[in-house]
C-alpha cells in the first residue's frame, strides 16, 4: 500500500540522518579527550623501570603523538572494521568489557524508564481529568518531592531503610551470582528493585506533571467535544480521543530525556555499585583509560541516537501527519 | 397542539468564574417541531452556542451549571440525565455540528474511523460494517471518491471537504435533531452556500429538525421557517421567517435586519451600512430592565426599571418589548 512505502522511506531517511550526527559526536568527543590532560602511557613516565626511550618508542608506535585529526582517522577506520580499541588498564578489548557492562545498564535503564512510564501515564492522566481534585493535588505533591530529591539522596534512603535497617535487599549489586536457575534471576530482581526504584520514581515524577499538562491541552480541544458528542463515553473519549494525541510531546520528552538518565544511571550506578557501563566510565577516566572512556562515551551516544530515532518513528505512528510529510 | 421534538423551558446556564457568574444562558424558551427548521440568531456572546451545547449537555461543569429549567426530548427532561443516559441520544437521536472544521475532526484518526466510531456503536454494526457505512455517508455528503477518501486523514481535507464530513458523522445515525452551530461561518462564500445546500438536501432525505445558529440573518432568511432571535442570553424576539423579516418588532431584531449588507441598495444610495451601536451588556452583572435598553434608540424609563415579558403579536410572533 501506499501509505507502508511513504512511512518505510520515512524511517530510512530517519535512519540516513543519524549517520552525520553520530559522526558530529565522535569528532566532538574525540577532540575533547585529545584536548584532556592525560593518556594511558602517562603512568609510564613516573615509573623509574621504563626507560624514556622505550617510552618514547611505544607512544611512537600507538601514534599518541600524531596529531589529533590523524588519531581520529586511524579510531574511525578501526572502529568501521569493528575494532573498538585496547584498553591498557584491563589488558582487554574495549568492546569486549563495553559488552561485559552494557547489559546491566540498559536493563536498569530500560526497567525504570518502563517504571516511570507506567506511573506517569496513568497517574498525569487521571490527574488531567480531575483538574483540581485531591487526587490531582496529591500527585502534584509527589511529583514535585519526586523530581526535587536527587537520585543519589533517595538512593541513599531506601539502602539505609531496606538493606541496612530492614536487611531486605542487597546494596552491592552483584555480576557473579553463583546461583542457578529461578533463584538467579530472583537474585537479580532482589538487586535491581532498588536502583530501577530510585531512577523510575525520579523520572516518572517529571512525566507525571508533563503528561498532566499535555493531557489539560488537548482535553480542551474542539475535537474532544466532537467526540463527546458522539455519545461514546467519557472513558473512550479519553483513552481514544485525548491520551493518544497527548502522547505525542510526552514521547519527545522521554526521548530527549535520555541523556539526562544516562548521567543519571550513572550515579546511580556508583551508589549501588551496579556494574554497568557508568561505573565502568568513572574508574577508566580515574585510570586514565582513553580508549574505554571513549568506546564508552560513544556508546552512549549511539543509545541516546537511536532512542531519538525510535521517538521519530513512533511520532510518525502517533501522529499521521509527520509521516505524511 | 402536538408536542414539540425539543422544548427548552426557562433555561439557565451560568458560569462561575472568578469575578461572579456570568449568566450566559438566563432564561430561554425555545421549541423546535419535527421537521422544522429553527433558526437562532443573534451577535457573538448573546448564548446561542452554550444553549445549543446544554441541549447535548456538552458544557463542562464546573464551571458551567445548570440553574434553572428543563431542556425536553420528546417530553422527557434532559437535565437530570446521567452522562451515560446522555451518551445513549448523543448522535443517535440528537447530533450536533460545529463552527470550526478545522478542528472539531481528530487529526490522529481516518475520517473513516472517526465516522465508523459512531455507525459501530449506535447500530451495533461490526467495524467493517462500519466503514463501508462510513464510505457510503461520505458519498451522501458528494464527497468525490469515497471509497478511497474514507481512509484519508483529516488534514488531507479542506475546510470545506471536513464539514461535510462532519455533516456525515453526524447524520450517521439518521438523528431526528440537528443542531449546527454556525456550521459556515469558518467557511468562505462559496462553500457557504453548498453546505447550507446540503443541509437542506439533508433534511429532506432523512426528515429530520435542524437548529440552526448562525449571526448571518441572509442565511435564516434562506433556510429557516421560524427563527429565535436572542440578545445577552434571552430570547426577544421569536416569529415565523416570514413574519420576522416582513415585520420585525424588537428593536434589536431591526438593527440586525438593517444590518444585512445590501448590493443593490447601497449602490444606489451609497448608504453606509447601518451596525447597532454599543456592545452587549456585562452577563456578570445584567441590567435590570430589558437588556438591549442601553443600546435602544427608543430606550424609556420604563425599559431601564423590569424585564418585559414576552408578549404575542401575531400567530407565532412574540417579542420581548414594552412598544
Amino acid at each position: 500500500m501506499q501509505v507502508d512505502r511513504v512511512s518505510r522511506q520515512y524511517v530510512i531517511r530517519k535512519l540516513l540522518i543519524m549517520i552525520p550526527s553520530l559522526l558530529g559526536i565522535s569528532i566532538v568527543l574525540f577532540a575533547l579527550l585529545a584536548l584532556a590532560p592525560g593518556d594511558p602511557f602517562d603512568e609510564l613516565a613516573t615509573n623509574p623501570a621504563v626507560p624514556p626511550e622505550v617510552r618514547a618508542a611505544l607512544r611512537a608506535k600507538f601514534g599518541l603523538d600524531d596529531p589529533i585529526w590523524m588519531r581520529y582517522w586511524h579510531w574511525l577506520i578501526a572502529l568501521l572494521q569493528g575494532d573498538w580499541g585496547f584498553s591498557f588498564v584491563s589488558r582487554m578489548d574495549v568492546s569486549t568489557l563495553i559488552l561485559q557492562r552494557l547489559p546491566v545498564t540498559l536493563v536498569v535503564i530500560g526497567a525504570s524508564q518502563i517504571l516511570a512510564i507506567l506511573i506517569a501515564i496513568p497517574v498525569g492522566v487521571l490527574a488531567a481529568t480531575r483538574p483540581y481534585s485531591l487526587f490531582d493535588q496529591i500527585a502534584n505533591t509527589f511529583a514535585f518531592i519526586g523530581f526535587s530529591l536527587p537520585t543519589f539522596f533517595t538512593g541513599l534512603v531506601l539502602i539505609l531503610i531496606f538493606s541496612i535497617q530492614l536487611d531486605w535487599l542487597p546494596f552491592v549489586y552483584r555480576a557473579d551470582i553463583a546461583a542457578t536457575g529461578w533463584a538467579f534471576y530472583w537474585e537479580h530482581i532482589k538487586q535491581s528493585i532498588m536502583p530501577v526504584t530510585v531512577l523510575g520514581l525520579f523520572q516518572g515524577a517529571a512525566l507525571v506533571r508533563f503528561v498532566r499538562s499535555s493531557v489539560l491541552d488537548v482535553i480542551r480541544l474542539d475535537y474532544v467535544t466532537t467526540a463527546r458528542s458522539k455519545g461514546i463515553g467519557e472513558r473512550k473519549v479519553i483513552t481514544r480521543h485525548v491520551v493518544r494525541t497527548a502522547l505525542i510531546p510526552v514521547v519527545t520528552l522521554v526521548a530527549l530525556q535520555m541523556p539526562i538518565v544516562f548521567s543519571g544511571a550513572i550515579v546511580t550506578e556508583q551508589i549501588f555499585r551496579v556494574p554497568g557501563i557508568g561505573s565502568l566510565l568513572i574508574t577508566s577516566m580515574l585510570s586514565n583509560d582513553t580508549p574505554v572512556v571513549m568506546g564508552v562515551t560513544f556508546v552512549s551516544a549511539c543509545l541516546v541516537v537511536i532512542f531519538n530515532l525510535i521517538a521519530d518513528i513512533l511520532y510518525g505512528w502517533l501522529d499521521p501527519r509527520i509521516a505524511f510529510r | 397542539m402536538t408536542e414539540p421534538l425539543l422544548d427548552i423551558r426557562g433555561l439557565k446556564t451560568w458560569f462561575k468564574t472568578d469575578d461572579g457568574m456570568v449568566r450566559a444562558v438566563d432564561g430561554v424558551d425555545l421549541h423546535i417541531d419535527r421537521g422544522e427548521t429553527l433558526g437562532v440568531v443573534g451577535e457573538s456572546g448573546c448564548g446561542k452556542t452554550v444553549t445549543a451545547r446544554s441541549v447535548l449537555k456538552l458544557i463542562d461543569m464546573p464551571p458551567g451549571r445548570f440553574e434553572d429549567g428543563q431542556i425536553l426530548w420528546q417530553g422527557r427532561d434532559l437535565i437530570p440525565l446521567s452522562m451515560e443516559e446522555m451518551d445513549k441520544i448523543r448522535a443517535k437521536e440528537i447530533a450536533i455540528i460545529f463552527q470550526e472544521p478545522m478542528t472539531s475532526l481528530n487529526p490522529v484518526y481516518t475520517v473513516g474511523d472517526q465516522i465508523a466510531e459512531v455507525i459501530e456503536l449506535h447500530q451495533k454494526l461490526s467495524r467493517k460494517q462500519a466503514i463501508a457505512g462510513a464510505a457510503e455517508m461520505l458519498r451522501l455528503v458528494n464527497i468525490p471518491n469515497p471509497q478511497r477518501r474514507v481512509h484519508d486523514y483529516p488534514h488531507q481535507f479542506s475546510g470545506g471537504m471536513r464539514q461535510r464530513v462532519m455533516i456525515a458523522m453526524a447524520l450517521s445515525c439518521q438523528p431526528k435533531l440537528l443542531i449546527a452551530d454556525e456550521p459556515t461561518t469558518a467557511l468562505d462564500v462559496t462553500i457557504q452556500a453548498q453546505i447550507l445546500e446540503l443541509m437542506q438536501e439533508m433534511k429532506e432525505r432523512f426528515g429530520m429538525a435542524i437548529m440552526l445558529i448562525t449571526h448571518a440573518m441572509g442565511v435564516v432568511a434562506e433556510t429557516c421557517q421560524r427563527v429565535t432571535v436572542m440578545y445577552a442570553g434571552k430570547v426577544v424576539e421569536e416569529a415565523p421567517v416570514e413574519a420576522l423579516f416582513g415585520d420585525p418588532r424588537h428593536p434589536y431584531t431591526q438593527g440586525l435586519i438593517r444590518s444585512i449588507p445590501r448590493v443593490d441598495r447601497s449602490a444606489e444610495k451609497k448608504q453606509r451600512l447601518e451596525a447597532i451601536a454599543g456592545t452587549v451588556p456585562n452577563l456578570l452583572d445584567p441590567p435590570p430592565g430589558c437588556r438591549f435598553a442601553a443600546r435602544c434608540k427608543f430606550a424609556m424609563d420604563v425599559c431601564t426599571q423590569a424585564v418585559p415579558p414576552l408578549k404575542e403579536v401575531g400567530p407565532g410572533h412574540f417579542v420581548r418589548c414594552v412598544l
